[in-house]
């Protein structure tokens, strides 16, 4: 009668399954055996009525502490009002309200798992899946519903009609392609990776106050946030800007920096300004010791050492970090000499090198 | 017409016409030397009081801090020489027990302090007057009246969050140097870091930070002292790591009971 479900109640004895031929599949001839459930086994609660009754009782009491929770959010929502301007009390509100709902909903849960773990009929059940191929009966009848609708529609006859329909069906997703492929930038991606708001002549400004600052101001040990002068004043994609164009200013002495060939007028007076974006994933490297001139990146520990003009002595970041090269303009002010000759950042498809 | 004519005849010949400007000037200097003569003791007392503290300063220096530092601040192989550190340095560095150092280290740690607040004061004073360099920062920069907290917040977090934690915390730097944590550090002691740039601490003079600015920082960071946290336990306000972990250890371990008892069948 179950079976007749797929419902099969257990037995202590394999479930027969309804034979049917292999296919491709491989049948070992030694194949365990299904063994089925273990015997049932009988619960305390089946057993002695009284456990019964006790079970039956943690049950209701779980689902009358459970209103009790209830009642305690509403008191508790009541007793700590949340005072406008007055953090603490929000902290109240949430904390007691919270308390009184899980404790709510917490406890039906308890009860009911308890409910049926103890009290609730136990004996296993196998509930076999359907078949996935239908009766051949069935497939026979859905070929014949198929082809009556092919001969009252006329579709295989009238052939213009059905042409014609599957080419307008394949013309409509047409608009879509066309208004969806707006949402890629409008502007080429590439070029704004490789160049930042640096160029020739802009002024190094204090981050976030934009005051200009002067090479004599800049002492030995000092460490200088800074951003292009302008990138205050920008009304649109400010922070675009910034999080490429953002720079750390170090002064160490003259004789400590190991300049390269070409780069000897990157630097003024021993000042030296690199990306303060990572070369590894792009975080902001500002992590400056003084005495050892280590720039530490806070996300993966990457390391680079300013005296080798950001050479990377640890951790995961490839590249150094690009330097800005720098002077002063007759003002004393320090300014750019030109862009990053190099993107700033991490790597990215396009990017040569 | 006549006589009145006769009368400022004779006022002009009574007086004579730089009279005023003589009598002017006599006042003056009358007023300036009897007030020069009268000011003479008191900055002789003043030096007086500065060269007896500068000669107990040099004692004590002797005695605690010329083993490493050198008998003229000139500094040796074991200690940095002093010469131009300024005052605020000595305050910072002796004020919160990092010096005398009790051990070669990769950084020197907050100590009990080992001296009184005059004797501070007293070695601050002589360093400051071997050569000039910072001097102990202006009460006014300390009490936090009139400060702008947003934009100490704005400041502390462009130029010390890095290191120092967005919540003033502390923070790890490499082989085994690290920002210590702001929280209970006295506002002279704030203000004298960011003026001298302890240790692996970088410089950030009155051009980079000014000293309203610093008045700023220190007002943001007592405020985040006294702000209750409203997000319940901070847990050291470490983020993701003493966050994680509690969630690891407490969350997942409520998961792991639950379902446990879920799936265990009753007796």
């Amino acid at each position: 009668m179950a079976s007749d479900h797929g419902v099969v109640p257990s037995s202590g004895s394999a479930p027969v399954l309804p034979e049917r031929p292999a296919g491709t599949a491989v049948i070992s001839p030694d194949a365990i055996q299904n063994p089925g459930f273990p015997p049932e086994r009988e619960r305390v609660t089946d057993k002695d009525p009284a456990k019964a009754k006790r079970a039956e009782r943690v049950v209701v009491s779980l689902f009358l502490l459970s209103i009790i929770g209830s009642v305690l959010a509403i008191a508790a929502y009541i007793a700590f009002p949340i005072h406008e301007g007055d953090l603490m009390s929000v902290r109240l509100n949430t904390l007691f309200f919270g308390l009184g709902v899980a404790l709510a909903l917490l406890a039906i849960g308890l009860g009911a798992v308890h409910w049926s773990k103890a009290l609730m009929q136990g004996h296993d059940l196998v509930e076999y899946r359907h078949e996935t191929r239908g009766s051949d009966a069935t497939r026979a009848r859905a070929v014949e519903i198929f082809q009556q609708a092919n001969e009252e529609s006329g579709f295989g006859r009238r052939k213009l009609l059905r042409n014609t329909l599957i080419g307008a069906l394949a013309v409509s997703p047409l608009p879509a392609v066309v208004l969806l492929r707006d949402l890629a930038p409008a502007e080429d991606p590439v070029p704004l990776l490789k160049h930042t708001m640096w160029d020739e002549g802009v002024r190094l400004v204090l981050d976030p106050t934009g005051t200009p600052i002067r090479a004599a101001d800049v002492t030995l040990g000092s460490a200088f946030h800074v951003i292009p002068e302008g990138l205050n004043e920008m009304h649109h994609g400010r922070l675009e800007e910034k999080a490429k164009a953002a720079v750390l200013l170090m002064r160490l002495k003259p004789e400590d920096l190991q300049v390269s060939p070409g780069r000897e007028d990157w630097n003024y007076d021993g000042i030296v300004a690199y990306s303060k974006i990572c070369t590894h994933v792009g975080c902001p490297v500002a992590l400056y010791e003084q005495q050892t001139h280590h720039l530490l990146c806070p996300c993966h520990q990457s390391q680079f050492d300013i005296k080798r003009e950001a050479a990377v002595i640890f951790g995961p970041a490839k590249r150094p970090l690009p330097q800005l090269p720098i002077t002063v303009d007759d003002e004393g002010y320090l300014v750019a000499r030109s862009d990053f000759t190099e993107p700033v950042g991490p790597s990215f498809w396009e990017r040569e090198l | 017409m006549k006589n009145q004519s006769n009368v400022a005849a004779r006022k002009r010949g009574r007086r004579h016409p730089l009279a005023t400007v003589a009598l002017l000037a006599l006042g003056l200097l009358g007023t300036g030397g009897v007030y020069a003569l009268a000011t003479i003791p008191a900055t002789a007392e003043t030096t007086a009081t500065n060269a007896a503290l500068v000669e107990e300063g040099e004692k004590l220096f002797v005695a605690n801090c010329a083993t490493c530092h050198g008998f003229n601040l000139e500094g040796t192989t074991e200690g940095p020489s002093l010469i131009g550190v300024g005052a605020a340095s000595v305050d910072f560095q002796v004020g919160t027990g990092r010096m005398p150092l009790a051990q070669s280290a990769p950084q020197a740690p907050i100590k009990p302090v080992q001296f009184t607040q005059e004797q501070i004061n007293a070695m601050a004073a002589y360093v400051a007057s071997v050569a000039p360099g910072p001097a102990i920062p202006d009460e006014r920069y300390l009490t936090g009246e009139g400060a702008d907290l947003a934009r100490g917040g704005e400041i502390f977090r462009t130029n010390c969050a890095m290191c120092h934690n967005v919540a003033g915390a502390g923070g790890a730097l490499t082989e085994g140097k690290y920002a210590p944590p702001l929280g209970g550090v006295s506002a002279a002691h704030i203000y004298e870091a960011m003026l001298t740039g302890p240790q692996n601490m970088p410089v950030f003079n009155d051009a980079n930070i000014s000293p309203e600015d610093k008045a700023n920082v220190i007002a943001y960071l007592k405020y985040l002292e006294t702000a209750p946290s409203v997000g319940g336990l901070s847990l050291g306000s470490l983020g993701p790591v003493a966050e994680g972990l509690f969630i690891w250890i407490f969350g997942l371990g409520a998961v792991v009971a639950i379902t446990i008892w879920l799936t265990a069948k009753s007796n």
